[in-house]
């Protein structure tokens, strides 16, 4: 294995690890926060990104890292974001979770991986139609919620962080 | 693992999920950092791409030409890379966290959804393979899923993630909240 597969397979044990020990690879938990029942995925993915978001917009002002904005594709985000939603409720797990789950037992996932291997296939085929439909369009580029809204990116930061923890104070209230 | 909190269920009910999110964000970082500076170029974690080239690679195996000619995986270069093995060890960590715990189980139809649709094996697995399709398609489209858009793209402040995630999201809730509604 080269360093690179190396580094990929020990950084996804780790993510594959606190995925299962938050509990968040379970349909039930996936479905349970799309029926406001039961918040855990929220809980761990706000989490994950208060930490991650200081910790990369510290680097990236220091010239240590490059971020890697994906492009606002309008038809893209919009059409795109609206048919994962409609398969993730009806699968119950996003791509990375599905894998995860087949992990701790849950083996009914390999279904839906299996599906989604399908539909990146059905997708590759299907890319030059979306490229001269959806995908084209408005394309405003690899932009930053900081540069859209002219405000200094810590002040998003911070205001992102007061209103996760206003949140997170909101689901422990209402025991979900 | 005999000191942790037993849920109704009987099974351990694993770590807060407040401290296993914030140590993933602290991976993230670790992660985009050594990717950097081992690599040359900053790695965010993802999950989606790795269906394409697992697609590709499948494929490769029946129509070689083909693949080498379809524009789709021209741009996304099948191969096995550092994200494709990231999916491969979240595998293996989810296996290795779950036989720690006991938390591992083999289970055939999830609990929600057998209280909702029955326990027929057949209806969940066609069910999901469906639903696999139409949300890789969606998550190609829109170039990334809850890992890449969800968790990578919220932690730069992408423009695109915030409204991904909102599609991603409003959307699920919607479609889940008409599966499950009482009365049908």
């Amino acid at each position: 294995m080269s360093t690179e597969q190396i580094l990929g397979l020990v950084t996804g044990i780790f993510f594959g690890f606190l995925l299962q020990k938050g509990r968040v690879l379970r349909y039930d938990k996936q479905v349970g926060a799309m029926l406001f029942k039961d918040m855990t995925i929220f809980k761990f993915m706000l989490s994950a990104i208060i930490v991650g978001m200081f910790g990369i917009l510290a680097m990236h002002d220091m010239g240590l890292i490059k971020l890697s904005h994906k492009a606002m594709n309008v038809g893209a985000i919009l059409v795109g974001g609206s048919l994962f939603g409609i398969g993730w409720a009806v699968m119950g797990f996003c791509p990375g979770t599905s894998v995860g789950a087949i992990g701790e037992g849950r083996w009914h996932a390999v279904f839906g991986a299996i599906g989604m291997i399908v539909g990146a296939g059905v997708y590759a085929e299907l890319f030059p139609f979306f490229k001269s439909t959806v995908l084209s369009w408005a394309d405003f580029g690899k932009i930053g919620l900081p540069e859209v809204l002219g405000i200094n990116h810590w002040v998003i930061a911070v205001i992102f962080t007061i209103i996760t923890l206003i949140m997170f104070r909101w689901f422990e209230k209402k025991g979900i | 693992m005999s000191e942790q909190v037993q849920n109704k269920g009987g099974e351990s009910t694993g770590w807060s999920p407040y401290l296993a999110g914030a140590l993933v964000g602290l991976l993230a970082i670790i992660s985009v950092y050594l990717t950097t500076t081992l690599m040359g170029k900053s790695n965010y974690l993802g999950a989606s791409t790795t269906f394409v080239r697992a697609a590709g690679l499948l494929f490769q195996s029946v129509d070689p030409a083909h693949v080498a000619e379809n524009a789709y995986y021209v741009k996304e270069k099948v191969k096995v890379d550092w994200q494709f093995m990231m999916i491969i060890g979240i595998f293996f960590g989810a296996l290795i966290s779950s036989l720690m715990d006991k938390s591992f189980k083999l289970e055939a139809v999830p609990p929600t959804w057998e209280k909702r649709f029955g326990s027929s094996i057949a209806k969940r697995a066609i069910f999901s393979f469906l639903g696999g399709i139409v949300a890789m398609i969606g998550a190609r489209m829109a170039d990334g899923c809850p890992s890449g858009h969800g968790l990578s793209g919220m932690m730069q402040l992408s423009m695109s993630s915030f409204i991904a995630l909102a599609f991603f999201f409003g959307v699920g809730a919607l479609v889940a909240n008409m599966m499950y509604r009482k009365g049908q």
